[in-house]
C-alpha cells in the first residue's frame, strides 16, 4: 500500500490535534478541577456534572474553531483578573480604576455595545471600500465585543454572589441578560461562517440586529434599571434553566442570522451591492444552514421547556403564550424546511419568509412579554 | 405535502387566537368584556378554552392522521433509499448525471478497481459491486443514508408527541360529556354535595387538578377546573399539609415556597412524609404532587376594638378567624364583620416619590363590615405603625366596594408609640363638658385683653366651634363659615378657626396627659403635627364608616398550601417522541446522502464516475470537485 495512496485519506480528529490543543484542553480540565475542589460542596450533582461536561464540551469546539479556543482562554484570564480586583467585596466595583472603567459585569457590557456598534460601521465602511484591512479591523471589534460581553456575564456571575449567596445565580435569568447572551451568541454564529465561508461581507448586515439588541439593552438599562441583580424567583431556580434558555438563544440567534442573511440575498437579487455581496448560491446555502441550526436548537429548547415546565407548573405543555408562540414559530420554520426540502423551493420566497420569520422571532420573544400575560416568570417590561 | 404545510398554517393561526385572547377566566369576565351576544357566539366556538375546543382537537387529530399518512406513504420509499445501492444503474443513466467525469486510467483494470475500492472506504463509503453484460464493471457506492432515516424518526416523532398529548387530554371526559354520563359542577358548593354526575373516579387515566390544604388539613379530591364550572376527582390516597413555609430573601422577595406533605394510604404501613416546593414536585401511585400557590387557612385573629364615637374611652376584645364572621353591636344596629384576608407580610414601598427599597411593614388583615340591609365596606388594617415621611401612623383604609381605591385613617402613634394617647384625646373632645374647660384655659393665655365681654364671646366661640367640629369635623366646620361667614372673607375666618382648632386641640391634648397624670407636651415643631394629625384623624372617623375601630392586637398565622396534582400517562410518550424527533432532525439536517458510481470498462479502458446526492448543495458540489481531482490523481 504505497503512501502517497493515503494523502486523499480525511485526517482523524486525534492526527489534526497539535500541542496547543492538548494544551488548552488540560488547562480547561485543569480549571474544572480547581473549581471542583473549591466549590464542589456547594453545587449539586447537575452542576458538577455541567462542569465537567464544560470542560469536555468547550475543549472539543476549541479544538474544531481555534478562534473559539482563543476567546475561552481570553475570556478566562479577563473574568479572573476582574474577580482577583473584586477581592470578595462588591463595593469595589465603583472604587477600584479598572473595574471601574473596564471590568465590572456592567462596564464590560457598556464595552461590549460600544465596540459592536464600531464593529458594524467598520463591516460597513470594508464593503463600501471593498477593504480587505478595514474588514479585519471589522473582526477584530466584534471579537472583542464577544470578549467583553462574555466577560461581562462571568463577572455578573461572580457579583450575583457578593450580594448574597443565596442571591447566586447565572446570568441568564432574565431580560436583560438574556440579550446580552443573544448578541453574543448570533456574534459568535455570525464569525464563525465568517470564518467558513471566507467572507466578511455580512456582517455588516448580521451587526444590524444585533445593535438594535444593543439599543434594547441601553434603553432598559438607563429606563428601567434593569442591569440590577435581581434574586431568582422560586419558579426559576432550576436546573433546566441553565440549558433551557441558552439553547433557545442559539435558535432566535442563528434564525436573526438567517433572517439578515435573506436581506442580502433579496438586496443582490435585485442587484443592489451585487458585487460586494458573496454570489446568491453562497447566501442560499448560509440561510439554510443556519435555519437548520436554528430549527435543531429550538426544538431541543422546546422539548427542554416542557420538562422544565413539567417540573414548575405541573405540566409539560399549559398553552401559556410563550409556549404556544414557540410552537407557533417552530411550525413556521418547520414549513419553511419543508419547502426547500420537500418542494426544492429556493430563493426570494424563502428569503422573503426568513425576513419576516425575524418578525415573529421578535415577536416570540420580547411581544409576548410585553402584551400577552402568562406563566413565564421572567422577562415583564 | 402542500396539505401538510396547510396543516400546519392553520394551527399556528389556531394557537395564536388562544394567546391573544387570555384563556380560561370566570365567564363574568368575559359577559362584562363582550357583551351577552358575542359572549354566547364565542362560548360556542370555544374560544375561552380553545387549546380544548372540539375544532382544534380535531386539527390536531388531522395533523396526527397526515403525517402518519405521509410516514406511511414515504416511509417504505425512505427505507428501500436507506438500503439500497442502486446498482442497476446503467451507463446510459450515469451520462446524464450533473455531477460527472470519464477517466482513462493508467494502470490494469484490477488495479483500478483495488484502488478505487481502497480509495472508497476511506472515504467511509459502502459499496456493491456488479458486472454488467458487456463485462464492464459497476461500483455503486453509498454513505450517509442514514439520513433516510431520520425522515421516519422525526414524521413519527410528530405523531407519538400528539397521540401522548391526546392522552394526556380532556378526550375521554368530553366523549362522557357529550353521552350525559357525566356533567361540569357549576354550583359554588361543599364538595361532599357534589353530585355523582360531576365526579371522576380513581380510574380516570389523566388529569389536573387542584386542592387548598390548610396546616393540619389533609383530602382526598382535588378540583378540576373546566369551562365555567368544575369536576371533583377522586384520589386514591390522602394528603395532609403539615406545614407550609416561605423563606425570604434579604430583600424580601419570595426565596422559597415548601409544604411539608403526609400520605396516607391503606397501602402504606405509615404514613408516607414529603417535602413539595417549587420545581420539586412528589410523585406517588403515578401522581406527580407540585407546590402550585397558597393564600390563608384560617388565621385567628385577636382583636382590640374601639368605639369611636362613644364619649369614654370603650375598648373591648373581639376574636376572629379568617373565612369566618362575627357580630358586633345590639339590635338593628347590628354589625356582621367578615374576616377576609391575613397576610404576615408585606413588602412595600411607603416613599411617596416611590424611590428606594420596598420593605415588609408587617401583618395586616382585611375584612368586612356588613350592615343589616347587607352593605358591606371592606377595612384593611396593619398591626404595626407605618412610617409615612418621617412619622408614625396606625393606619387603616376603608372602601365601600372594590373597584374604589382604600381611603386611609392615618392615626398618629403617641410618645410610647401606641395608640392610647389619640383615644384619651378623642374622649376628651367628644365630651362636650371638656370644650368649655379648654376654651377657658386658651382664653387665659391666649388673650390680652382683660376686657370681659371680648372674654366672653371668645370663650363661646371656641366652644361653638369645637361643639361644630366634633359633631362632623372639619367639613362641619367649613359648613357653618359658609352660613355664617360673607363670601369674601371665608378664607380669613377658615385660617383663624383652624388655627385656634390648632390651639384648643393642644390643650385638649394635654388635659387627656394630666388625666392620666403623664407631663403636657412641649409646645414644638413635632407636637404641632401631631395634634395637626391627631386633629384630622379625629375628623375622618366621620368617613370611617363605622364606628368601630379594629386594631389588630395578636394573631395566630395558620396558612393553605396550593398543591397541583396531575396524572399524565402521556408524558412517557410525549418524552420519547421528544428524543426521536431531536434525533431525527439532527440526521435529516446533519448527515448528507451521496451516492457514488464508478463504472470500470476495461476494453475501451475508461472509467465513468457519476455522483449524486439527494440534497443539492454547495457542500456536495465542493465534495464533487475534490473527489474528481482526487480519483484523477488516483488512477489516472
Ligand atoms: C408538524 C409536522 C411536521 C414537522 C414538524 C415536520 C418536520 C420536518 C423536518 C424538520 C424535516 C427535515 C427538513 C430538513 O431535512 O432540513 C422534514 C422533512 C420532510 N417532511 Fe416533514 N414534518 C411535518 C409534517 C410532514 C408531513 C405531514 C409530511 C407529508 C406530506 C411531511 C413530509 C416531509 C418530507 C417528504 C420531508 C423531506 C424528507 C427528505 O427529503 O429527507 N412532513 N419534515
Amino acid at each position: 500500500m504505497s503512501t502517497e495512496a493515503l494523502d486523499y485519506q480525511p485526517k482523524t480528529l486525534r492526527q489534526r490535534l497539535t500541542w496547543v490543543d492538548y494544551v488548552y484542553a488540560i488547562i480547561l480540565v485543569a480549571g474544572s478541577i480547581f473549581a471542583f475542589n473549591k466549590y464542589s460542596q456547594n453545587m449539586d450533582i447537575y452542576e458538577q456534572g455541567f462542569l465537567f461536561t464544560f470542560a469536555g464540551v468547550f475543549s472539543y469546539l476549541g479544538w474544531q474553531w481555534r478562534s473559539f479556543a482563543k476567546l475561552v482562554l481570553g475570556v478566562g484570564a479577563v473574568s479572573l483578573f476582574s474577580i482577583y480586583l473584586y477581592q470578595g467585596d462588591q463595593s469595589r466595583a465603583t472604587e477600584n480604576f479598572f473595574l471601574k472603567f473596564m471590568l465590572s459585569s456592567q462596564t464590560a457590557v457598556m464595552w461590549m455595545n460600544v465596540l459592536f456598534v464600531l464593529g458594524m460601521v467598520a463591516y460597513w465602511l470594508a464593503m463600501w471600500k471593498r477593504s480587505t484591512f478595514v474588514g479585519k479591523v471589522a473582526s477584530t471589534l466584534t471579537w472583542s465585543a464577544v470578549l467583553f460581553g462574555v466577560t461581562g456575564l462571568m463577572v455578573r456571575w461572580y457579583e450575583t454572589y457578593l450580594i448574597a449567596p443565596d442571591v447566586g445565580h447565572i446570568p441568564i435569568s432574565n431580560l436583560y441578560e438574556v440579550f446580552i447572551l443573544f448578541c453574543l451568541i448570533t456574534a459568535l454564529l455570525y464569525l464563525h461562517y465568517e470564518q467558513s465561508y471566507k467572507t466578511k461581507q455580512l456582517g455588516g448586515f448580521v451587526l444590524i440586529v444585533i445593535n438594535a439588541a444593543v439599543g434594547f439593552i441601553l434603553w432598559y438599562t438607563f429606563q428601567r434599571d434593569a442591569a440590577e441583580i435581581q434574586p431568582l424567583v422560586p419558579a426559576l431556580q432550576s436546573y433546566w434553566m441553565k440549558i433551557h434558555v441558552p439553547a433557545n438563544f442559539i435558535g432566535y440567534g442563528a434564525f436573526s442570522l438567517a433572517a439578515m442573511v435573506a436581506a442580502a440575498y433579496l438586496l443582490a437579487k435585485n442587484g443592489i451591492l451585487a458585487t460586494r455581496l458573496p454570489a446568491l448560491e453562497v447566501l442560499d446555502d448560509l440561510m439554510y444552514k443556519s435555519i437548520a441550526v436554528g430549527f435543531a436548537f429550538f426544538t431541543i429548547a422546546t422539548i427542554l421547556g416542557a420538562m422544565w415546565a413539567a417540573e414548575a407548573w405541573g405540566g409539560y405543555w399549559s398553552w401559556d403564550p410563550k409556549e404556544t408562540w414557540a410552537l407557533i414559530f417552530w411550525l413556521n420554520y418547520a414549513a419553511w424546511l419543508h419547502l426547500r426540502m420537500v418542494k426544492g423551493l429556493r430563493g426570494p420566497v424563502l428569503a422573503w419568509w426568513s425576513l419576516i420569520g425575524l418578525l415573529v422571532t421578535t415577536f416570540a420573544f420580547l411581544g409576548v412579554n410585553m402584551f400577552l400575560s402568562g406563566l413565564h416568570s421572567y422577562g415583564e417590561l | 405535502m402542500r396539505f401538510a404545510v396547510s396543516l400546519l398554517t392553520v394551527l399556528g393561526i389556531a394557537s395564536i387566537i388562544g394567546t391573544v385572547l387570555v384563556q380560561n377566566q370566570p365567564y363574568n369576565n368575559y359577559i362584562i368584556k363582550f357583551g351577552q351576544f358575542w359572549f354566547d357566539f364565542f362560548e360556542m366556538l370555544g374560544l375561552y378554552d380553545v387549546y380544548h375546543s372540539s375544532w382544534f382537537l380535531i386539527i390536531l387529530v388531522f395533523l396526527v392522521l397526515s403525517t402518519s399518512l405521509c410516514v406511511f406513504r414515504n416511509g417504505p420509499r425512505m427505507v428501500s433509499e436507506w438500503k439500497a445501492y442502486k446498482e442497476q444503474a446503467t451507463e446510459k443513466s450515469l451520462k446524464m448525471f450533473s455531477h460527472k467525469e470519464l477517466y482513462q486510467p493508467s494502470g490494469s483494470a484490477d488495479e483500478t478497481k483495488t484502488k478505487l475500492l481502497k480509495y472508497l472506504d476511506v472515504k467511509g463509503f459502502k459499496y456493491k459491486l456488479k458486472t454488467q453484460a458487456d463485462g464492464s464493471e459497476l461500483i455503486a457506492a453509498k454513505a450517509g443514508t442514514h439520513q433516510r432515516l431520520g425522515y421516519i424518526f422525526t414524521h413519527s416523532a410528530i405523531v407519538v408527541i400528539c397521540l401522548g398529548g391526546l392522552l394526556d387530554g380532556n378526550l375521554p371526559f368530553k366523549v362522557q360529556e357529550l353521552l350525559g354520563l357525566k356533567q361540569i359542577e357549576v354550583r359554588d358548593i361543599p364538595e361532599s354535595e357534589v353530585p355523582e354526575i360531576s365526579r371522576l373516579g380513581t380510574g380516570n387515566p389523566s388529569f389536573r387538578g387542584n386542592m387548598t390544604l390548610p396546616e393540619g388539613n389533609s383530602s382526598n379530591v382535588v378540583f378540576v377546573r373546566m369551562k365555567d364550572g368544575y369536576l371533583v376527582q377522586e384520589l386514591p390516597f390522602h394528603v395532609g399539609l403539615n406545614a407550609f413555609n416561605i423563606e425570604h430573601y434579604a430583600t424580601g422577595q419570595p426565596k422559597k415556597f415548601e409544604s411539608e406533605i403526609v400520605i396516607n394510604d391503606a397501602d402504606l404501613k405509615e404514613p408516607l412524609v414529603a417535602k413539595v416546593s417549587v420545581n420539586h414536585p412528589f410523585i406517588y401511585k403515578g401522581i406527580a404532587i407540585y407546590q402550585s400557590d397558597f393564600q390563608d387557612g384560617g388565621s385567628k385573629l385577636n382583636f382590640k376594638v374601639w368605639n369611636l364615637l362613644s364619649t369614654d374611652k370603650e375598648v373591648h376584645p373581639v376574636k376572629g378567624e379568617v373565612f369566618l364572621q362575627n357580630t358586633i353591636g345590639e339590635g338593628d344596629a347590628q354589625l356582621t364583620v367578615e374576616y377576609n384576608e391575613f397576610r404576615k407580610f408585606n413588602i412595600i414601598n411607603l416613599n411617596p416619590d416611590g424611590k428606594g427599597k420596598p420593605k415588609n411593614v408587617g401583618p395586616n388583615t382585611t375584612y368586612k363590615i356588613r350592615n343589616s340591609q347587607g352593605q358591606a365596606k371592606e377595612y384593611v388594617t396593619y398591626m404595626q405603625p407605618l412610617k409615612v415621611d418621617g412619622l408614625d401612623y396606625f393606619v387603616t383604609g376603608m372602601r365601600e366596594s372594590v373597584q374604589d381605591e382604600f381611603k386611609y385613617l392615618r392615626i398618629p402613634v403617641d410618645e410610647d408609640f401606641a395608640i392610647d394617647g389619640f383615644m384619651n384625646f378623642r374622649t376628651i373632645l367628644m365630651n362636650k363638658a371638656n370644650h368649655e374647660i379648654i376654651a377657658k384655659r386658651l382664653a387665659a393665655y391666649a388673650l390680652e385683653s382683660k376686657d370681659e365681654e371680648a372674654r366672653t364671646s371668645f370663650i363661646n366661640s371656641v366652644k361653638k366651634l369645637l361643639d361644630t367640629f366634633v359633631a362632623g369635623g372639619y367639613d362641619k366646620v367649613g359648613i357653618a363659615i359658609e352660613k355664617s361667614v360673607p363670601e369674601e372673607q371665608r378664607q380669613v375666618a377658615a385660617k383663624a378657626y383652624i388655627k385656634m382648632l390648632g390651639m384648643a386641640g393642644f390643650e385638649a391634648y394635654n388635659m387627656a396627659l394630666e388625666k392620666n397624670g403623664q407631663d403636657k407636651l412641649e409646645p414644638n415643631q413635632e407636637n404641632e403635627t401631631r395634634i395637626i394629625d391627631s386633629l384630622s384623624a379625629f375628623s375622618d372617623m366621620f368617613y370611617f364608616g363605622t364606628p368601630y375601630f379594629f386594631q389588630l392586637d395578636d394573631y395566630k398565622h395558620r396558612q393553605a398550601s396550593g398543591l397541583q396534582l396531575t396524572k399524565s400517562p402521556g408524558q412517557f410518550w410525549v418524552y420519547l417522541g421528544s428524543c426521536l424527533l431531536v434525533l431525527g432532525i439532527f440526521s435529516m439536517m446533519y448527515i448528507r446522502e451521496r451516492r457514488i458510481w464508478l463504472l470500470i470498462k476495461p476494453e475501451s479502458n475508461e472509467v465513468r464516475f457519476g455522483m449524486s446526492s439527494n440534497r443539492k448543495n454547495l457542500d456536495f458540489d465542493q465534495e464533487f470537485d475534490l473527489y474528481k481531482e482526487q480519483i484523477k490523481a488516483l488512477i489516472v
